[in-house]
């Protein structure tokens, strides 16, 4: 009864040890090389009046008919996504049936399709709204622009897989009975596609929200703009309730984009 | 015959232009809102062919100045999304329901990590320079935050999905809460976990290259001040280099999760 498991090769008993040693020393190369030492000696003096500024916010600043106000900030900033995820849902539409690889007969159509999808995606989008900033100036419609073309990366991605799932049947049948190119697009693949389509656009406008309130910060408009004001000017009250502003706007647009997005898919 | 197919299918065509109507309603009112119009649109394409005509050829000569805010980027990335995730461990456990039964204790956890999620990275960043200072370690504590709640939310979820059949073993045979954890769920869960610790290391490189706009270290500092001094090529010269290092950064990564899975 001398059962003994086969030995591992050395290899697969190292191994883990190898993947530890390598981790270590990229930690131990990333903690070096980040010099902490700028850190201010107010930051708990500071801290302390945050965590004040954010236990009494400064509700004066909600609505002020006088001019800028957080609910128009909000309101802005909800328009921007919307404009964005518009504009991005439409420009993606292209760009999804060449990279779609079963709308193309040859392969390297959709896959330099492909390709730029993911170069417009590693753009983070903060990059694109400063150009946009520089060209069109400072405001919401850099914003939307932003938005717009940032998002086509992720949109025309999902939507380019969902026609790749779809059903062959119904074109098929068309081409049987002898339908034009245009006429199986629009009559077999786009009612496959739409409610998918939809639910994605949704849920690219969930991220746009995120993203928008935060697109002001650098000038592209929305409530990003009064909040790096506030911030810039060490108004806590005015920083606490933005803050909140912008918790409840992003929990509220979730809560009824998931409720449609049930309903359509 | 026909009437009878033709006579349902009007209401639905009724519904269909009603929400088209709906959709333009929102778009005209929206485009009031913001006053963006197509024709502000086509006065600024000019512009963006200057500025795109300005952008080449990158100055070539900037990358030695640049690598090293680069660097820097790259390992606030790194510790950032480190730490973050360990501090998303403990968290990931309290959240979820089949280890922590009382809903006393894993609900306010979960309104929590929620509130948390719904502040953007940037936010953070700002708030923290407004604290530390400007520098990297304020740029490090946002991405902290960030990849906190990402992960122990993804994590969390992992979690509840794990086979239960280890862990009845367990509790049958006595084992107290953490020999469940390190010998029920651990096993379990971390090929998962370490697969989201990628994910968000992936996010977080991106996110890193622009913190800098807002005074928080990394590459994103240099790109605000050569397009604040109208320096396009150079500007050009720190996308280009972002572009490629979120490249390889990203495809390193993909092929590590799917190893991993």
């Amino acid at each position: 009864m001398n059962h003994t498991l086969p030995a591992k090769p050395l290899w697969h008993k190292i191994r883990p040890w190898c993947w530890v040693i390598f981790l270590v020393v990229v930690y131990i190369w990333a903690f070096n090389g980040l010099k902490f030492e700028g850190i201010q000696s107010t930051a708990k003096s500071v801290s302390l009046s945050i965590l004040d500024g954010f236990m009494h916010p400064d509700w004066s600043f909600v609505y002020d008919p006088a001019g800028e106000d957080l609910l128009r900030g909000l309101l802005d900033t909800l328009v921007i996504s919307i404009l964005g995820t518009f504009i991005s849902a439409f420009l993606c539409i292209p760009f999804a049936f060449w990279a779609a690889t079963n709308m193309s007969r040859r392969r390297p159509v959709s896959g330099t399709g492909k390709f730029s999808l993911s170069v417009i995606r590693v753009f983070p989008e903060m990059i694109v709204a400063i150009l946009f900033i520089k060209a069109v100036g400072p405001g919401s419609f850099a914003g939307v622009l932003a938005l717009g073309i940032h998002s086509i990366g992720m949109l025309a991605k999902l939507f380019s897989e969902t026609i790749e799932s779809i059903e062959t049947g119904p074109s098929e049948a068309l081409t049987a009975a002898g339908a034009t190119r245009l006429q199986i697009l629009w009559f077999a693949v786009l009612p496959q596609v739409i409610p998918q389509f939809l639910s994605y656009s949704l849920y690219r406008f969930e991220i746009n929200i995120r993203s928008a309130t935060t697109l002001g910060l650098v000038g592209a408009g929305g409530i990003g703009t009064p909040l790096i004001f506030a911030l810039n000017m060490r108004n806590w009250n005015r920083v606490g309730v933005i803050l909140l502003g912008i918790i409840v706007l992003v929990i509220l647009t979730d809560l009824i984009s998931g409720w449609i997005r049930k309903r359509i898919v | 015959m026909n009437m009878m197919i033709e006579a349902p299918a009007a209401p639905k065509k009724y519904k269909k232009i009603l929400t088209w109507l709906f959709f333009i309603v929102v778009l005209v009112l929206c485009s009031i809102q913001t006053e963006v119009t197509p024709y502000q649109l086509i006065r600024g394409l000019p512009q963006m062919g200057i500025l795109l005509s300005e952008m080449f050829p990158p100055d070539w000569s900037y990358l030695p100045t640049i690598w090293k805010p680069m660097v820097e980027t790259v390992q606030i990335a790194l510790v950032g999304t480190m730490l973050g995730g360990l501090l998303a461990i403990p968290v990931s456990l309290l959240c979820a329901y089949n280890i922590v039964q009382s809903r006393l204790v894993s609900l306010p956890v979960r309104l929590i990590l929620n509130l948390v999620r719904t502040i953007p990275d940037l936010l953070f960043a700002a708030i923290f320079v407004a604290i530390f200072g400007i520098g990297p370690f304020a740029g490090m504590l946002a991405i902290l935050f960030f990849s906190f709640g990402l992960i122990a939310k993804l994590t969390f979820e992992a979690i509840e999905a794990i086979d239960p059949g280890p862990m009845e073993a367990m509790t049958a045979v006595g084992a107290n809460k953490i020999q469940l954890i390190v010998f029920g769920v651990i096993p379990q869960a971390l090929p998962y976990y370490m697969s989201y610790l990628l994910y968000a290391f992936e996010i977080n490189v991106r996110a890193a290259s622009v913190l800098g706009l807002v005074g928080a270290g990394g590459i994103g500092l240099l790109l605000d001040r050569s397009l604040g001094l109208f320096r396009y090529d150079r500007a050009a010269m720190i996308i280009l280099l972002t572009l490629v290092i979120v490249l390889v950064i990203d495809y390193g990564s993909t092929v590590l999760r799917r190893k991993l899975l």
